[in-house]
């Protein structure tokens, strides 16, 4: 693993975006990482695009600014791709994963993704109306994030979810989210 | 180094600085919650809900009310904490001088944010700069960690015999405030232990002795009353050495009246205060690598001030880099014009003042980089172009 992995993700506010970086955080605890989790906060309204942040590193986080050069992209709500560059500063060999029913390669078009980096897609939308009921995305974004950087291990980020999500929910809606979680990492694609 | 089990955690600087609070188990608690300070209260009155803590919290009608029960209760004998960003603080401003005027050691979570006008909730240091003169001991701090190990500390710190001032801890708003970072908690027994218990010095609800706070003071003595404070604040400095050292003792975590980062050998040398120090000293290291002696001076005490330490810290340096998250309109930024009274007698180095980060404006390694070239460059022509600059601003 690089030394420093540092994530954006593009969501629109409501999809559970910040929620899904601050999960992903306290997973990559494990170890003895440390890390990163923080939105950019403007005016949030629901359906507003907005960017959340994430670093896990060996090392001591000690910088206090967005990240600029991603090495990992997340676009929770496929609509963005049309509204910004969600590709702007990304490494050289950054992992996109978008949630869309389209086929990655098409996507990679979309993005202009270079050779060197790779493209996934889940249809997580899809995925989250079958699980949770409804178009939740961010625990099935997560579930594909993992499986697209191998960040960490599935059991902890499953226990992660269930936490997270214990404290506030259903024992029916805690489940949904899991199983959103396990089918974002198997239906993950690479194109 | 304490044998101390300490859990590392995800939370945000709000949440760190809520569980410190838990852990210090107030009396009392006025506050009127304001952003981005409002996450302190709101876990905070969750501890109260769920019987985690005996404060009883008091939730007033304005910031005003909030000091003002803050001094109430304070003076009748209790453990008291409030916490405030900005707008907030201003409208507390009479009061603070009437808390610290009364030498009662309230302690203060400060979520640093701009002052109004424009409108904006983000970070800056606009409002601790100006309760600068209000006699209350100001504590600055990088992170989450920071900012929870300052508030575990403060109350040793305001309550000792030989300073009891009222403390206020600053962290910065949003970019620590609502970050998630990894840190450590001290176990509540341990916690606990290092606080000790409260001991009232001629409180008011001691009712077999009564006393007056407040009376009138005229010529005669008031001046006494203000040498006294100005006094206390010259102790404060020995025990914050002191409390921290103990801090260090037993759970391994160093903390000085300020933090010198590759310092010692230091040409070029930036100073900032909170969440900027962190990015700085990234960039710092990448300048060290290509054989630049760059170094960094972060306050964490900005009242006591220590101009002396300061002083002989910065003496050998050929350029500083001043930056300040506040203005003072008119004038050179406030932590510019701290760190040109440490260097004066000791005709050190060039220094100059940056204004970055007002509103929360970012400020990203690259600034930092252009910061220390120009630095670089004034080292070598032993001038600055400009004594003060606003920076990462539209022209």
């Amino acid at each position: 693993m690089a030394e420093m992995i540092e994530i954006r993700w593009h969501g629109r506010g409501g999809q559970g975006t910040v929620t899904a970086a601050k999960v992903l955080a306290d997973a990559c605890l494990s170890g003895g990482r440390n890390v990163q989790a923080f939105p950019e906060y403007g005016p949030e309204r629901a359906g507003a695009p907005l960017r959340a942040y994430n670093r896990v590193s060996e090392k001591i986080l000690r910088m206090h600014c967005p990240v600029l050069n991603p090495g990992v992209v997340a676009v929770v709500d496929a609509t963005l791709l049309d509204a910004i560059n969600v590709a702007e500063g990304a490494k050289d060999d950054a992992v996109f994963i978008i949630n869309t029913g389209k086929d990655p390669k098409d996507v990679r078009l979309k993005l202009k993704a270079k050779a060197t980096q790779k493209v996934f897609t889940v249809d997580a939308s899809k995925i989250a109306v079958e699980t949770i009921g409804r178009n939740m995305p961010n625990s099935c974004m997560l579930g594909a994030v993992n499986r697209a950087t191998g960040i960490v291990g599935m059991d902890v980020l499953l226990d992660d979810v269930k936490g997270s999500f214990g404290k506030k929910f259903a024992q029916k809606i805690i489940d949904g989210n899991l199983a959103a979680v396990k089918r974002g990492y198997e239906e993950v694609k690479e194109g | 180094m304490g044998a101390t089990t300490t859990k590392i955690v995800a939370v945000t600087g709000n949440q760190a600085v809520a569980e410190a609070l838990r852990q210090l188990n107030p009396d009392v608690m006025p506050a009127y919650p304001i952003t981005p300070s409002t996450g302190i209260m709101e876990s905070f009155t969750k501890f109260v809900s769920d019987g985690k803590v005996d404060t009883e919290t008091i939730l007033v009608e304005s910031e005003h009310s909030a000091m003002s029960a803050c001094i109430g209760a304070s003076a009748a004998g209790g453990r008291v904490a409030t916490a405030t960003s900005a707008q907030g603080l201003a409208l507390m401003w009479e009061m603070l001088h009437i808390a610290s005027g009364y030498r009662l050691p309230i302690l203060m979570a400060l979520v640093n944010r701009a002052l109004s006008a424009p409108l904006n909730i983000h970070g800056d240091h606009s409002d601790g700069m100006g309760m600068r003169d209000c006699s209350w001991i100001q504590l600055f701090s990088e992170n989450a960690q920071e900012a929870y190990d300052n508030t575990i500390m403060a109350y040793r710190i305001a309550e000792h015999k030989d300073v009891r001032l009222p403390i206020a801890v600053n962290m910065d708003g949003f970019i620590i405030s609502h970050s998630i970072e990894s840190m450590t908690f001290i176990p509540d027994a341990e916690v606990k232990k290092f606080v000790g218990d409260y001991i009232a010095i001629d409180p008011l609800l001691d009712i077999d002795h009564p006393k007056s706070i407040g009376a009138l003071v005229l010529p005669d003595y008031y001046m006494e009353h203000k040498r006294a404070q100005h006094e206390a604040m010259l102790n404060a400095k020995k025990v914050i050495s002191d409390v921290s050292a103990e801090f260090a003792r037993l759970f391994g975590r160093k903390y000085d009246l300020f933090e010198s980062y590759r310092l010692e050998d230091a040409e070029v040398v930036l100073v900032a205060l909170n969440s900027a120090a962190g990015t700085i000293k990234d960039e710092v290291d990448r300048y060290r690598e290509k054989g630049v002696k760059a170094g960094l001076l972060k306050p964490r005490v900005f009242r006591p001030f220590p101009y002396e330490e300061v002083g002989a810290a910065l003496k050998n340096a050929k350029a500083v880099c001043v930056m300040d998250r506040a203005d003072s309109y008119g004038g050179y930024g406030p932590l510019f014009m701290e760190i040109a009274s440490a260097v004066q007698p000791h005709r050190g180095p060039v220094l100059f003042n940056k204004v970055y980060g007002l509103g929360g404006r970012d400020l990203m390694p690259l600034d930092v980089d252009q910061l220390i070239d120009e630095t670089i460059e004034v080292a070598k022509t032993g001038k600055a172009k400009m004594v003060k600059e606003y920076i990462t601003v539209r022209n």
